[in-house]
């Protein structure tokens, strides 16, 4: 191994992967051009939109902000690890579809990553939490009310103790 | 929007850290969070040929009560620690205010204290939150370490009194005494944007109501983070009232000199810098019982 290529390991949604890498790849394009795990979507590429938010060890970070050698024995969950099962989504993308929280869907993935970690620490959460933890998610679609819809709930549902047994 | 080609090395301990600083000088960046640095590599204008990772040093991330009036935090604590921390809120309500203040969520779950303080970005909070607390940074080397006083760290825009074979790793703030009061406000375009102008005070009241100590901090108020307590100190050993309020205003205003940016013109910042320093001053005095 050189400074400027470098072998991964790291596990994405459950599943270990080992890759090579250049050094300078950020981790965002690791994800998608590597992993081939698409559902993380690129933006601005200099951390002000949200599109490319992960979870890294268990919470939200933009993934353009990070090179992929710094996720070399880390644990990376995606959008395509959210649902519990092929067939169910997980209640906040259920809420989002059940209340329009999306329209073009670029945003989508980052807001889906955000949110959840944000709806597992807190149960009851209200409006003006859910706005302060959306912030740094650009949507230019919707004009935010309807993802602030979907989370509160997301977050109602969820407090169905059975429910939120089953998330991963 | 893809960093330029590096060598990238991941720090087995500190003394591996500093050591390959001395050994790549201007060459080489520490990676710290990266909240501040990788987009200015993504944009190009910071092109380090050898990036320091120094993630893994996770002994430099450490919040403590070094005695009764002292804390000390590893460089590399991230701010979602800071902002979770009851010793924090307790010991240093100026930083817990502070702190959600900084960007987003996102930002603060892989932003430290130290990156954000060794990147110098005049705009930000922690400089002005750690010259407001009086507090001081210990610079370490393969030469050896010293201690730095906040108000003498920040020297230009980006640039801090940090030698090139330098790494801060520590920072040491005095705990909130009795009697004092602090308050950090700050008034941006849009929640988690840089600010147009903020303000990080500390007062201290003896019995009485006279003021013994004031310090004041401002953030995106001029090149460096601006210290302010010199102009201010008129207020020291006077009564906290309205006049004296509007005198310590009208003397922190005419002291500073913000540059023109894309937000604010100067006249703008020094008309918001005026504001602040009086909601700030009556927050902190409201909050100084003992």
């Amino acid at each position: 191994m050189s400074d400027t290529q470098h072998e991964i390991a790291v596990t994405v949604n459950g599943t270990r992967y080992e890759r090579r890498a250049e050094a300078r790849m950020l981790l965002s394009d690791f994800i998608r051009h590597e992993l081939l795990l698409a559902g993380t979507h690129v933006g601005c590429e200099h951390g002000v939109c949200g599109a490319c938010t992960i979870l890294f060890d268990g919470h939200p970070v933009r993934s353009c902000l990070m090179l992929a050698a710094q996720a070399n024995g880390h644990e990376i969950t995606t959008v395509e690890g959210l649902a519990p099962s092929p067939d169910r989504l997980h209640p906040l993308q259920q809420a989002m579809h059940d209340k329009h929280g999306l329209q073009c869907g670029y945003c989508t993935p980052g807001i889906l990553m955000t949110m959840s970690a944000f709806l597992a620490e807190h149960r009851a959460p209200d409006e003006a939490q859910v706005r302060e933890a959306l912030s740094g998610n650009l949507c230019r679609c919707t004009g935010y009310q309807h993802i602030v819809d979907a989370v509160l709930d997301a977050a109602e549902k969820m407090r169905d103790a059975k429910l939120r047994e089953e998330l991963p | 929007m893809k960093p330029a080609p590096l060598k990238y090395i991941a720090a087995t301990s500190l003394a591996h850290a500093l050591a390959l600083k001395a050994e790549h000088g201007d060459e080489a960046n520490f990676l710290a969070g990266g909240q501040s640095l990788v987009p200015t590599m993504n944009f190009r204008l910071a092109q380090p040929a050898v990036l320091i990772d120094i993630n893994p040093l996770s002994e430099l991330s450490s919040v403590k009560r070094e005695n009764g009036k002292t804390m000390r935090i590893g460089a590399l604590t991230r701010y979602r620690l800071l902002e979770r921390d009851p010793l924090v809120a307790e010991t240093m309500p100026l930083m817990h205010e502070a702190l959600p203040h900084i960007a987003h969520p996102q930002i603060r779950n892989r932003g430290t204290l130290g990156g954000n303080l060794a990147h110098a970005d005049p705009a930000s909070e922690m400089p002005a939150i750690v010259i407001a607390l009086g507090g001081r940074l210990r610079a370490q080397s393969v030469n050896g370490e010293r201690w730095i006083e906040a108000r003498d760290f920040f020297i230009a825009p980006l640039t801090t009194a940090l030698q090139t074979d330098e790494m801060l790793v520590e920072i040491e703030l005095p705990t909130r005494a009795q009697g004092s009061g602090s308050c950090f406000m700050e008034i941006a375009r849009r929640r988690g944007d840089f600010a147009m102008a903020g303000i990080a005070v500390t007062l201290n009241l003896r019995k009485g109501g006279l003021c013994t100590g004031l310090r004041i901090a401002l953030c995106g108020a001029g090149e460096t983070p601006v210290d302010a307590s010199d102009a201010a100190s008129g207020l020291i050993g006077q009564a906290v009232d309205e006049a004296a309020i509007e005198a310590t205003s009208a003397a922190v205003q005419a002291s500073i000199d913000p540059p023109r940016n894309m937000q604010a013109s100067p006249e703008f910042q020094r008309h918001l810098v005026g504001v602040l320093v009086k909601r700030a001053l009556r927050t902190a005095l409201e909050r100084c019982a003992p």
